[in-house]
């Protein structure tokens, strides 16, 4: 039943990866003008800084002299066996720069998604736990808040108090957390906690209602009754099953996490795909743009299959649509 | 034939008092929910500032004076001056039309495309649907902030590109809606009846099956708007959305980051500013699910 649900959301997935593909590959095709000469990195105006002949074998190099789509399948099949062409600036090819830059964007969110699951627990169980004192209004202003707050904005604030005020952490800039740990942790700080924010804020409001409806349960009534402590009341018991629905929240939030680390990573001069993605676009390198925008929908995607994978076998009782 | 008719032309006027009565439920409610109301009163009085920003602004919004540049907060410029010597107040409420008309201009589009596609998929055959259905899972496929990039970049910035970026965004939410909402009513008796006095399938589509969609549309319209304009301010901030000397919260902030140190108060204005509209919305929209709940009609 379970290998059959995965089948199934697999083979769902063929054509939305497909049609995400279609609609990479027409990123291009929309840009106004001459798309080779916007492959090409010039503007209509410079055609005549290039030969017909250069124009010509861009042309057919590029395929853009045959149909639409013959140039879409030719494209997606040099994608399937890792070729994405090269970078127009630095003529480097663009899945090894991609896969160079991946790296620092996956360590970002795995900081950023333990830095907001370390924000929402305990907001979150303070607030069901004291519900309608202080204390949960300030953990609900707080949620309230935190999805309602630019996260660029929240990103300068930080850099003001933290760097600018306070001189604790460095405003921009990357450590390897292999080759330099210590380094990796003060640059990666502000950051996380500013991607960790989209997941804290919406995750607190989670926890809250998914404990108050635990902890209004018979079972936790009867354990409650047994005069177990506290603690394992509410962490072995209400905490747990409160956990397993919110895996669908952490999950999902970490996917758009990672669709948002584009600006970011761009704040904090991160050197990771987000960060890859707007270089291309302010140096209208269109492949990169192309190649980056590629690679963090079908990341995405995964993500999201994965999430719903685990929570089926958290709770079998899911169906598929 | 007159006769047939009588039983449809009851529902329908019997639907118009309910809904008339839901309405002013609505409003009770929301005036009861205290955060709901909040909500209201800041999109309420955001609305008036773009309204009214000639009126209300202080100073001329585009006016460059070197002389007054990253100025504090005084007297003379309430909330103090950017990088340009511009009064940051009266940009800040200049801001509020621009985020209004690209959260307007953003809404109307995904609201105009995603209806139809969600009436279509739902109403149409199991092909329609799940070839349209697979359409808006490859647009949710992408995370809603990279697609708005991907397209501003293709298409450039500005208004028009910001509608097209922003409103491709929100269809498949439109589309999901509606077609959630046509696929529960249209076997309903009502709906058969109305077939059956020979009602074009147009005709009871739009009259008798959308009218149901309005609650949930209302609650998305209002998250939807919050959307649009963090988008907006997203990607002006980054330098892809409105062209300087815009008015735009987002690309205030852009302008002042390289100034960061020498005056952090003029960034924390036009964050603050997004931070209060995009909370009245979510409150709204919040407080809308609180009152299309038909539990809360019970208590």
């Amino acid at each position: 039943m379970f290998a059959r649900y995965i089948v199934q959301r697999i083979w769902q997935l063929i054509p939305v990866l497909l049609l995400v593909s279609m609609a990479v590959f027409l990123i291009v095709r929309i840009i106004p003008g001459d798309p080779v000469l916007v492959m090409m990195g010039i503007d209509a105006e410079e055609r005549s800084r290039i030969s017909d002949e250069q124009y010509h074998a861009v042309q057919q190099q590029l395929g853009f002299d045959r149909p639409i789509y013959v140039q879409y399948l030719s494209w997606l099949k040099r994608i399937v066996q890792g070729d994405m062409g090269l970078s127009l600036r630095s003529r480097r090819p663009i899945f090894e720069t991609i896969f160079e830059r991946f790296p620092a964007t996956i360590y970002l969110a795995i900081a950023a998604l333990l830095t907001g699951v370390a924000i929402a627990i305990p907001a979150g169980v303070i607030a069901a736990m004291r519900q309608n004192t202080g204390a949960d209004y300030a953990a609900m202003g707080f949620a309230l808040w935190g999805i309602a707050m630019p996260n660029f904005w929240l990103a300068l604030m930080l850099i003001v108090l933290f760097s600018v005020i306070l001189g604790w952490l460095p405003a921009i800039g990357y450590a390897s957390p292999f080759e330099n740990p210590v380094g990796f942790l003060q640059h990666a700080c502000l950051p996380a906690v500013v991607m960790g924010m989209d997941l804290a804020a919406p995750l607190t409001r989670y926890i809250r209602a998914e404990m108050i409806e635990q902890l209004s349960q018979d079972y936790v009534r009867t354990a409650w009754a047994k005069g177990l402590p506290s603690r394992m009341v509410i962490v072995r018991h209400a905490l747990k099953n409160s956990l397993i629905a919110a895996v669908t929240v952490v999950g999902l939030q970490t996917a758009r996490i990672l669709g948002g680390s584009t600006i970011v990573e761009t704040v904090f001069s991160w050197p990771g795909v987000g960060r890859l993605l707007i270089e291309g676009v302010y140096s209208r390198d269109y492949p990169i743009v192309q190649g980056s925008v590629l690679i963090i929908a079908v990341t995405y995607v995964f993500i999201n299959l994965f999430v719903d994978i685990v929570y089926k076998w958290l709770d079998p009782r899911i169906q598929l649509e | 034939m007159k006769q047939e008719s009588l039983p449809v032309a009851l529902t329908a006027a019997d639907s118009a008092n309910s809904h008339l009565s839901r309405f002013l439920d609505a409003c009770r409610v929301i005036v009861r929910n205290r955060l709901a109301l909040l909500g209201l009163i800041i999109v309420c009085a955001w609305l008036v500032t773009a309204l009214l920003a000639p009126y209300l602004a202080t100073h001329d919004a585009y006016e460059i004076n070197i002389a007054n540049r990253l100025q504090s907060p005084s007297s003379d410029h309430w909330l103090g001056t950017d990088s340009l010597g511009r009064d940051t107040y009266s940009r800040i409420v200049f801001g509020a039309r621009t985020a209004f008309e690209v959260a307007v201009g953003a809404v109307f589009l995904g609201a105009f495309f995603g209806i139809p596609i969600g009436a279509i998929a739902g109403f149409g055959g199991r092909w329609v649907d799940a070839a349209l259905m697979r359409v808006m899972d490859a647009i949710i496929a992408f995370p809603g902030r990279l697609l708005a990039i991907a397209l501003v970049a293709s298409l450039g910035g500005g208004l028009y590109s910001l509608y097209i970026a922003l409103g491709i965004n929100s269809i498949p939410s439109y589309a999901r809606i509606v077609r959630a909402v046509v696929l529960g009513q249209k076997e309903k008796e009502y709906v058969q009846a109305a077939r059956m006095t020979g009602e074009s399938e147009l005709s009871i589509l739009f009259l008798q099956v959308l009218p149901n969609c309005l609650s949930p549309l209302l609650i998305r319209v209002s998250l939807d708007f919050a959307h649009a304009i963090l988008a907006e301010s997203s990607l002006s901030f980054l330098g892809l959305g409105l062209p300087p000397p815009t008015a735009s919260w987002g690309l205030m902030l852009k302008e002042i980051t390289p100034f960061l140190q020498l005056q952090p108060m003029a960034a924390f204005f036009p964050g603050l500013t997004i931070s209060l509209i995009i909370l009245g919305f979510n409150l709204l929209g919040d407080g809308l699910r609180d009152v299309f709940d038909p539990r809360q009609y019970e208590r």
